[in-house]
């Protein structure tokens, strides 16, 4: 411990003058959470584990000798051996109830909570983060995630797609035909209809994380909360809930698949998810902006 | 500003600070007073609240009642002006174990809006060095000692000039070497202007570098105020080493002094028997001098064999404020 000045270049009295920058975001947390997020070990075995679901389905097909006849199995199934480029948009429909919730909500439930339990929560609002900036980079963070997820399974889909079976236009839904091109076009489509899709979910999570210190307990409740949600979709005696249901949408993608795209689906989903993120948010911020952190 | 005239000097002030979790009074109504410049010891036994009152200072915590002023500014309103300027280890240390330690300085560095991200890397080599951490730095802090996390979180604190340091037990977990460095750098940071507010319940460690302390118990502020004063408040004894006790408590007497004789029978259990003191008595009376008492008694013929002032320790006075018992009050 040298007693040697400290680096002079903004010394405190400065600090007026650091206040009037503070217009300024302070994009540096963002990227460092972006960072610290995806180099952490947890985060990159979540993702190869969805990378495995699309390498699985085309092993497992390719390797079957007899042809999966139409209807059988999830959706798209069949398409697969006329059609690598349906890999990834199979996957997504298998990954979608469970494995995709599970690795969300460990990504959003850990937000505050696993700071909290490390308990460098503390040093980062004093340094001073800001509870909302806070907030907010770690939301932004949750959906960097969902992002990324969905991108390993079309992307990881295509690329065992293309080398394991034949790679040629594609048939749609309406019976028109697109280049392989554009069919790229409507997977990346696909993949952003997920993240959407699960951004109201991250919503969730990130709120149930400010309620623990136990990033663990906030990633079960957020994964409970996701199976509740689908279970209560599937009872036909809740129909008035359904379209009020985080997961209402999340399988209905096949409208991007007709030509033209019908875009209906995809707004109802983002509304539906913009709500879901408005009011966990609101309960977030409302949790958080004044909570004692006393780990 | 104008309701505190003489606020403009105080690093930290406190009216009438009190945190309840639920039933529990943790922080009683304290009223802390840190002079700017000051290096301020924050004493007091586990549980009494020191760390409490560190998390409301800083805005982690919000006071049941009461206020808080940081640098002549409201806390927690004004947290996004102060902070900056604050450098803190709270509760020890904090990091993610899965990154290294100046990754971790890395990551809470860009916290700060304020921090230049240009001079990010200097500084947390900077700041590394600073704590003899230089050589650990790409090592991943879950293989770290418990002196190396809290030798990185003090690096946390500094990685930015800072007017105000609030360290809550900095030296926990520190060997006697690192002890040492951690009281060279709370002198090094004093001597560059910086205000340091430390806590600890091990007095002896930072009585040697403090100028003011205050201390703690179950709670409430007991006693506040420089060394000096806080000694000042303490008793001290004279005792004195004599064959001709009577002779000697006579003289005691005559000068306002209430002696005891330490006899026989008493002494085969006090400690005083092996050092062979034999009377002894407070010094309630400041106005009476060591030499006075020894010319007085030499002039009564006593044959003084060894003469003592034990100005009472700190530890002394600590323990005397906070109680001597092991167990935590609440
Ligand atoms: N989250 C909490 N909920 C309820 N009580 C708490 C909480 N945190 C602390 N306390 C209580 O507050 C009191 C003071 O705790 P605090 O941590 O401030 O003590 P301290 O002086 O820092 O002690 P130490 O020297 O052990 O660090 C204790 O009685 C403790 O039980
Ligand atoms: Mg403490």
């Amino acid at each position: 411990m040298s007693s040697s000045n400290p680096i002079t270049e903004v010394s405190p009295a400065d600090a007026p003058e650091r206040g009037a920058a503070g217009a300024a975001f302070g994009w540096a947390l963002l990227a460092s959470e972006l960072v610290v997020l995806f180099r952490r070990r947890r985060t990159i075995a979540m993702l190869l584990a969805l990378a495995l679901i699309p390498i699985l389905i085309a092993v497992a097909v390719r390797l079957s000798s007899n042809e999966v006849s139409a209807g059988q199995g999830p959706p798209f199934l069949d398409r697969i051996t006329q059609n690598g480029l349906f890999v990834g948009i199979t996957a997504l429909v298998v990954a979608i109830p469970l494995f995709l919730p599970l690795t969300i909500g460990v990504a959003a439930g850990d937000t505050i909570a696993g700071e909290a339990g490390l308990g460098t929560l503390r040093y980062l609002l004093v340094a001073p983060a800001g509870r909302v900036r806070l907030l907010l980079v770690k939301f932004a963070g949750a959906a960097a995630f969902c992002l990324v997820a969905t991108l390993t399974v079309v992307i990881t889909g295509a690329i065992i797609g293309a080398i394991l079976f034949p790679i040629g236009p594609v048939t749609l839904l309406s019976g028109d035909t697109i280049s392989v091109a554009d069919s790229v076009g409507r997977s990346l489509l696909i993949a952003l209809y997920v993240t959407v899709s699960l951004l109201g979910l991250s919503a969730i999570g990130l709120f149930i994380s400010t309620l623990t210190t136990v990033p663990v307990g906030a990633m079960a409740a957020t994964i409970v909360v996701a199976v509740t949600a689908q279970i209560l979709d599937a009872l036909p005696q809740l129909a008035w809930l359904h379209p009020w249901l985080f997961s209402h949408y999340w399988l209905g993608f096949a409208d991007i698949l007709r030509q033209p795209i019908l875009w209906d689906s995809f707004s109802d989903n983002a509304l539906l998810q913009g709500g879901y993120i408005l009011v966990f948010g609101a309960l977030a911020y409302g949790r958080f902006a004044t909570k004692d952190i006393l780990s | 500003m104008s309701d505190h005239p003489h606020s403009d000097g105080l690093a930290i002030e406190t009216l009438e600070l009190t945190k309840r979790f639920g039933n529990q009074t943790v922080v009683n109504a304290v009223d802390l007073r840190v002079p700017r410049g000051a290096v301020y010891g924050f004493l007091g036994p586990n549980g009494s609240g020191k760390t409490t009152t560190i998390r409301m200072l800083l805005g982690l915590a919000g006071a049941t009642s009461g206020r808080v002023r940081v640098l002549g500014e409201d806390m927690p309103s004004r947290l996004q002006q102060v902070l900056p300027r604050v450098g803190a280890l709270v509760e020890g240390p904090a990091f993610y174990p899965f990154l290294s330690g100046s990754a971790n300085l890395h990551r809470l560095d860009t916290a700060d809006r304020f921090a230049p991200g240009r001079t990010r890397t200097a500084r947390v080599a900077e700041a590394l060095d600073r704590v003899g951490l230089s050589h650990a730095a790409t090592k991943k802090v879950h293989a770290y000692s418990l002196g190396m996390k809290q030798r990185l979180g003090l690096a946390n604190a500094l990685l930015m000039p800072r007017d105000l340091l609030v360290l809550d037990e900095p030296t926990n977990g520190l060997d006697p070497q690192g002890t040492r460095e951690v009281r060279n750098l709370v002198r090094s940071l004093a001597a560059g202007g910086a205000t340091v507010f430390v806590s600890s319940h091990l007095l002896a460690e930072i009585e040697q570098v403090c100028t003011h302390a205050a201390v703690m118990s179950a709670g409430s502020l007991v006693a506040s105020g420089t060394l000096d004063e806080l000694r000042r408040v303490g008793q001290a004894f004279v005792r004195l080493r004599t064959p001709d006790v009577d002779i000697a408590r006579g003289v005691l007497l005559r000068l306002g002094l209430a002696p005891t004789a330490l006899d026989e029978q008493a002494s085969a259990t006090d400690v005083d028997a092996a050092t062979g003191w034999t009377v002894s008595a407070p010094l309630t009376d400041r106005s009476v001098t060591p030499e006075g008492i020894v010319a007085s008694l030499v002039a009564a013929n006593v044959r003084v064999r060894g003469f003592v002032v034990d100005e009472a320790s700190l530890e002394d006075r600590f323990v005397a404020l906070t109680g001597e018992g092991f167990d935590v009050v609440q």
